[in-house]
């Protein structure tokens, strides 16, 4: 490392040691090698695998485009309804018109009312003489991007008094593609924090439970069996209908998290105590001790870090269950409820077949449940696979 | 082994006690009950009599007396055969209730369970056999599709396609016909041709996962010297497989019978709901919706015991096919 001696001020030098030196150039380099993480090896068998990338990719997009720009990519509010089209089939944007002709900017068809001869209800259906074209950062409701910057830029949305209906729009004439997103916010948030509590606790009594073994071992094992012993979805239902309707939607949206990841934590805490077994008989633990560590100290520095990879793959592979176990707990009403949106809470207006026979679009929801739990499926399978010491 | 049986019955025998313990305390989570609901709904009706009406049914079923004097009160029926009252539907037994869709339930989750251990062992054997090849790859996206997919989204599509594009009713078990009809072949035969779509519906998540497991674990059981000594030694390929390597293969399978069950058990839950099967699924759900404490914490009883009961056979299978579990 260089000083930097500014000569005006005539500070006396440092003391420099009485020795050459000179680093050859293979010193260099095993210097820099030496200094290579665990992570950088799991990250460059990680990116051999392609589906697994694409999987992350596809995964984090997610997270980015529905939690974090959620009120950018949506180009309307979670409330905003049309006065008119109400179980409006999805407008298909399109670039060719029914012509023939291309057009620059890519636009929709309006709407006609038509009355279904069978059914007798009123149905909308595309008007190809009205063409609607798609505006982009368009200004809509206001926001706060981030949390704290005022704006209301919205990626597209359409002039005037028209709303776009991309995925078309539900019973009440809110657009469902926006209702997506800000129900995949929620969703994805809820995952999240169920996956971070479940591991967390189940990483603690694992610990505890293989480190100090005896009677706190025998008791915590013993709690996991008989979570074990329910099954689960009727157990997060019975918890589910526990929570009761008064208290406000922030406290209900963790509490669900609480009881998601309440069944989670048994089998994390359970491979975590087999770890720390092993770990517990190794030469540096024994040498921590005779240097005399606290108990503190050596589960703190020396055992939890060493399940960090086990870790790290359990809880990408833990997500998919906790975002199903939501989906399936508002489904049925038993977990979130409107106006908290989420993923679930939108597949419950689907819920019926006649509905859905009528509507099919309602469904889409679905969609991104399934391409998100297959895509966090993808990355955490090479992930698993990245981290493992065993194979090349 | 009949020490580790009686042992393992012992601790089940406990287990299904504290079970009752916490399904007790579940049931009593939630601050309002079923009594407090109707009760607003008689107010709002006008109706004089509310407050006397809810208080006797309150002290007809010991609701007004500390909380572990009723645990023993319902343990003791349970144990008796009296599970309490369904407020709900009109006091009608709660007993009444389970029994008439038990048998279904079961019959449901025990075909479900046939399904997914007959299709996926031969698949799994299959793809460990020929890896790598087009069957083994097909296979693997569909199981990581199955995999990826809830059954209740599974149950819901599979439904839509049907009532849009075929004309076969679904819902029920059985077709009007035959619904009071005697036991006879012919009823058999319906019942099988309107059980195998919630069947395929729910079996199939259990089926993706169970190939893959069977498919890895054969696959290390293949790698294994003794398999290569055997095939030197001029075995046939077919005992080789089949008598050799499956025996050694077949143990992570078995243990995921003990986990199949309460996971069978649940997941019907949600796509009965859907399919409007007369299941214990349902009543459970609405039973919740309500806040109907006898039978939700009835059935959430029951359930668990039968998760229980999953979980001693798979450990003493478990026990019966590897012996060195024995000797713990």
């Amino acid at each position: 490392m260089k000083y930097f001696y500014n000569k005006k001020h005539k500070k006396p030098l440092p003391p420099v040691p009485d020795i050459n030196i000179v680093l050859h150039d293979d010193e260099d380099l095993k210097a820099q090698a030496q200094s290579e993480t665990f992570w950088v090896l799991v990250w460059r068998k990680f990116r051999r695998h392609n589906i697994a990338v694409i999987g992350a990719t596809i995964a984090l997009s997610f997270y980015l485009f529905s939690v974090i720009f959620a009120d950018f990519i949506a180009p309307y509010g979670l409330e905003q309804s049309h006065r008119v089209y109400k179980s409006a089939p999805p407008q298909i944007v399109r670039i060719i018109d029914n012509d023939g002709n291309w057009h620059l900017r890519p636009f929709v068809y309006g709407f006609r009312r038509e009355l279904d001869e069978i059914t007798f209800q009123r149905v909308y259906k595309p008007d190809y003489e009205v063409k609607i074209p798609l505006r982009f950062f368009v200004s809509g409701e206001p926001y706060r991007l981030l949390g704290f910057i005022p704006t209301s830029i919205r990626l597209f949305g359409v002039d005037g008094e028209n709303m776009v209906f991309i995925f078309g729009s539900d019973r009440l004439g809110r657009c469902l593609f926006s209702r997506i997103i800000y129900g995949g916010r929620v969703s994805l948030t809820i995952g999240l924090i169920g996956v971070v509590l479940s591991l967390t606790i189940g990483a603690i009594t694992g610990t505890i439970s293989g480190f100090y073994g005896g009677h706190i071992d025998n008791i915590i094992q013993r709690i996991i069996e008989l979570i074990r012993s329910f099954p689960t979805l009727p157990l997060w239902m019975a918890l589910g209908a526990a929570i009761p309707d008064a208290w406000p939607p922030l406290v209900v949206f963790l509490m669900i998290s609480v009881v998601l990841s309440l069944i989670g934590w048994g089998g994390v805490s359970r491979i975590v105590r087999g770890m720390v077994l092993s770990l517990r008989e190794r030469d540096f633990t024994m040498a921590a001790k005779g240097l005399g560590a606290s108990d503190k100290r050596i589960i703190l520095r020396h055992l939890l870090p060493n399940t960090a990879s086990f870790l790290v793959v359990e809880a990408t592979l833990a997500i998919p269950g906790m975002i199903i176990g939501e989906t399936a707990l508002s489904f049925l009403g038993l977990g979130l409820r409107p106006p908290v949106t989420s993923w679930g809470v939108l597949l419950e207006e689907a819920r019926q077949v006649r509905v859905l026979a009528e509507q099919p679009w309602l469904l889409l929801p679905a969609a991104f449940v399934i391409v998100f739990v297959l895509a966090v499926n993808f990355a955490g399978d090479g992930l698993r696979d990245a981290a493992d010491p065993y194979t090349k | 082994m009949v020490s580790f049986i009686i042992q393992r019955i012992f601790h089940s025998i406990l287990l299904l006690f504290l079970v009752s313990v916490i399904s007790f305390i579940i049931i009593q989570l939630p601050p309002v009950d079923f009594i407090d609901l109707r009760l607003e709904e008689l107010r709002q009706e006008g109706n004089p009599n509310a407050e006397l009406i809810m208080l006797d049914l309150r002290y007809r079923f010991g609701l007004d007396q500390p909380i572990w004097m009723q645990y023993f009160r319902w343990m003791g029926g349970f144990l008796q055969g009296d599970l309490g009252v369904s407020f709900d539907q009109n006091e009608r037994p709660v007993s009444d209730i389970i029994m008439d869709r038990l048998p279904m339930t079961l019959v449901l989750s025990l075909a479900t369970m046939l399904f997914i251990y007959i299709v996926a062992i031969p698949i799994g054997i299959y793809c460990a056999t020929h890896q790598y090849s087009a069957g083994d790859n097909a296979f693997t996206f569909i199981g990581f599709i199955g995999m990826a997919t809830p059954s209740f989204l599974l149950a819901l599509i599979v439904m839509f396609l049907i009532v849009i594009y075929t004309d076969i009713p679904i819902g029920g078990f059985l077709s009007p016909e035959y619904m009071d009809a005697p036991w006879s072949f012919a009823k058999l035969i319906n019942l099988l041709s309107h059980l195998w779509i919630p069947v395929v519906i729910l079996g199939l998540g259990g089926t993706a996962g169970l190939i893959r497991i069977m498919r890895s674990s054969l696959l290390e059981t293949l790698g294994q010297q003794y398999i290569t000594t055997a095939r030197s030694k001029g075995v046939k390929e077919f005992f080789v497989i089949y008598k050799h390597a499956l025996r050694v293969a077949i143990n992570p399978v078995i243990t995921i019978i003990g986990i199949s069950i309460p996971a069978i058990i649940s997941g019907e839950a949600l796509v009965s709901m859907i399919m409007n099967l007369p299941t214990i699924g349902p009543v459970f759900v609405r039973s919740l919706q309500v806040l109907d404490m006898f039978l939700a914490g009835s059935i959430l009883m029951i359930t668990s015991v039968f998760v229980v009961l999953g979980n001693l056979i798979a450990d003493i299978l478990l026990a019966w096919v590897d012996p060195r579990i024995r000797y713990d």
